[in-house]
């Protein structure tokens, strides 16, 4: 941007006009990538979806209808119907919401905990960081999907449990990337700065760290969601999240996939919708990623 | 009250060595060994030295962004060593601190005013009126325009910077001011125009400056007195003047010796040091500059000598000098 000087006294349209926030930036750089608008309008479709599907699908999407079983798509069942003869296309639509939110709310919750424990690991140092590492290495050790088995063998089936089982093995990534991102930050002059003003390690987590790790977090979080997703419907395509009749993705896909040969219209539609949405949030991020890398910038 | 504001009495930093399997301490540096000085009120105290020779280390102990392994540093009568963690970072409120990067030490996603406001928040002043009053107070008084508050540190240039830097370290009105290597990260052109900055708020706010640099005449130019540091410790300490006019530690001498002056006529005599600066994790037993003194002595390597107050407001740590 210009450094063009202000003269005192002139409009302040122009003086707002002039600031170049990091944020305008960001958003300069994110315009610029093709691939990463169409996953915008991709995530953002999803994201009306969820909140409009229920109300605009075609049928009921847990009411049987033994007139129509397995039948292909056509002008009146959009994707078919399934095995009770249920509209897979209602049931994808209003799965939308459940798959939506169940990796939403788990990576959301997952980064939120990573976070807290990565900053204060990373700010603190010491034996608490030590703990937190090991902890982590821990959970690291398990596959992603094996230690989900483990935390529903626990707590029961269920989406609610699916969710805490999709945040706690995101944790220690989220807690890994921040740490990592907070060892960078803290040695730089401006959290020394801060500190010899008499900022209290609280405020200089908050106002200093915590802003800097967010671009990081930001991309791993879009991009875990995708997986996050994945994992859910895994564990309803085992049996283990939702439970039929619930239209969720992995657990249609599960009952689909009896009639693979005979009727692969059952499996594809839900398959096809993980697929979109996995990769919708996962082109995003790389879009994220590019646009907020600071290497290009600074 | 009393006449000093800042006494230091034998400070140490060592950093910990550690190495090995099990991450023992296998030896220390010695950043800051046994350094003592004293700072008037309304002076600047200039703390010369080359790179490594603990200046800085010795500016961040005293503000405790580093805590001092051992000694004593008195701040208007009260030791900061020895204050609780929210003790002391009330007392900050009274001891501010100008860093040498002025790239480094502003948080590029903060606005000048978010930089500015922030240790006003910090210590409670949290009225918007009265921190916008003081945060363009404060500009102007630094030379730049209240407008320009909403800008990012991005937008300014070096000096604008530093200029910043200088707001933010006065904006709660402290009493000293650490400033380490404030002009060094400038152009030439600039690095004045923040000197004569610097010595218009010490005028206008009645304050006290550590200031640390490599630069000599920078240091004369700006300070009342001159600490020499040398290897972690202080050899000589006096007034500017008669301190650069007559050295009398032999690494004083050498060092100014160093400086080139600008008249290609005049001819001087040059000391030329041997060798290198010994490392500071294995420091010589007596004195520090005895492998490099010309003048040094079997006394000089065997017994470290004690910074003394030869003549009046004169200190020097060389045995040449010792009274006896």
């Amino acid at each position: 941007m210009s450094q063009t000087q202000v003269p005192v006294g002139t409009a302040s349209v122009s003086k707002k006009a002039s600031v170049d926030s990091p944020w305008r930036r960001f958003i300069r750089r994110f315009r610029r990538q093709r691939l990463g608008m169409v996953a915008l309008g991709v995530v953002a479709l999803l994201l009306l979806l969820m909140a409009i599907g229920p109300a605009i699908s075609p049928f009921d999407p847990t009411e049987p209808d033994y007139d129509a079983v397995m039948e292909v798509p056509s002008a009146k069942h959009w994707f078919g119907t399934d095995d009770f003869g249920r509209d897979i296309f209602s049931r994808v639509l209003n799965g939308t919401r459940i798959s939506l939110a169940v990796g939403l709310c788990s990576v959301f919750g997952g980064a939120l905990i990573g976070m807290f424990f990565g900053l204060t690991a990373g700010y603190y140092g010491g034996k608490y960081d030590g703990l937190v590492m090991r902890a982590c290495d821990v959970l690291f050790a398990f596959p992603g999907i094996l230690l989900a088995i483990a935390i529903i063998a626990i707590l029961g089936p269920g989406l609610p449990n699916v969710v805490i089982a999709v945040a706690v093995f995101s944790v220690p990534i989220f807690i890994r990337i921040v740490r990592g991102e907070t060892l960078a930050l803290k040695n730089k002059t401006y959290i020394e700065a801060a500190r010899a003003t008499g900022l209290r390690d609280r405020e200089i987590i908050w106002r200093h760290l915590f802003p800097g790790t967010i671009s990081v977090v930001l991309v791993y979080l879009t991009m875990r969601i995708g997986s996050a997703i994945l994992i859910a419907a895994s564990l309803s395509f085992l049996g283990m999240g939702a439970q039929p009749p619930t239209p969720e993705w992995g657990a249609m896909l599960s009952s689909g996939r009896d009639y693979l040969t005979t009727a692969p219209h059952v499996a594809m539609f839900p398959g096809l919708a993980i697929l979109v949405t996995c990769l919708g949030f996962n082109l995003l991020g790389d879009a994220l990623r590019d646009a907020l890398d600071r290497k290009l910038t600074d | 009250m009393s006449d000093v504001l800042l006494d230091v009495r034998h400070l140490k930093k060592y950093f910990e060595l550690r190495g090995g399997l099990l991450h023992r301490v296998t030896g220390h540096v010695k950043a800051v060994d046994d350094v003592s000085f004293s700072v008037r009120r309304g002076e600047t105290f200039g703390i010369v030295g080359e790179s490594g020779c603990g200046k800085s280390t010795t500016g961040r102990t005293l503000l405790r962004l580093l805590e001092p392994t051992e000694g004593q540093v008195v701040f208007d009568g009260v030791d900061l060593a020895k204050l609780g963690r929210e003790e002391m970072r009330q007392k900050r409120r009274e001891i501010q601190m100008v860093f040498q990067d002025p790239y480094a030490s502003l948080n590029p996603r903060m606005t000048v005013a978010d930089i500015l406001a922030e240790p006003l928040r910090a210590h409670g002043i949290t009225d918007r009126a009265e921190v916008d009053r003081r945060v363009s107070q404060i500009l102007t008084a630094c030379g730049l325009s209240a407008e320009q508050a909403r800008r990012y540190p991005h937008e300014f240039s070096g000096g604008q910077r530093q200029r910043v830097g200088i707001a933010r370290a006065l904006v709660l009105n402290p009493k000293l001011i650490v400033a380490d290597e404030p002009v060094s990260a400038l152009d030439v052109s600039i690095q004045s125009q923040i000197l004569n900055l610097l010595q218009d708020l010490q005028g206008e706010f009645g304050l006290t400056y550590v200031f640390i640099s490599h630069d000599l005449s920078v240091v004369r130019h700006i300070s009342d007195r001159v600490g020499v540091m040398y290897l972690g410790r202080m050899v000589e300490v006096g007034d500017a003047e008669t301190l650069y006019n007559r050295p009398l530690h032999p690494y004083t001498q050498s060092l100014l010796a160093a400086v080139p002056i600008p008249d290609p006529t005049q001819r001087r005599q040059r000391v030329l040091l041997q060798g290198d600066v010994p490392s500071p994790a294995n420091p010589p037993k007596g004195c520090a500059f005895a492998q490099r003194c010309p003048q040094a002595t079997d006394h000089c390597h065997q017994v470290r000598p004690e910074l003394q107050e030869i003549e009046p407001d004169r200190q020097v740590a060389c045995h040449l000098y010792e009274v006896s």
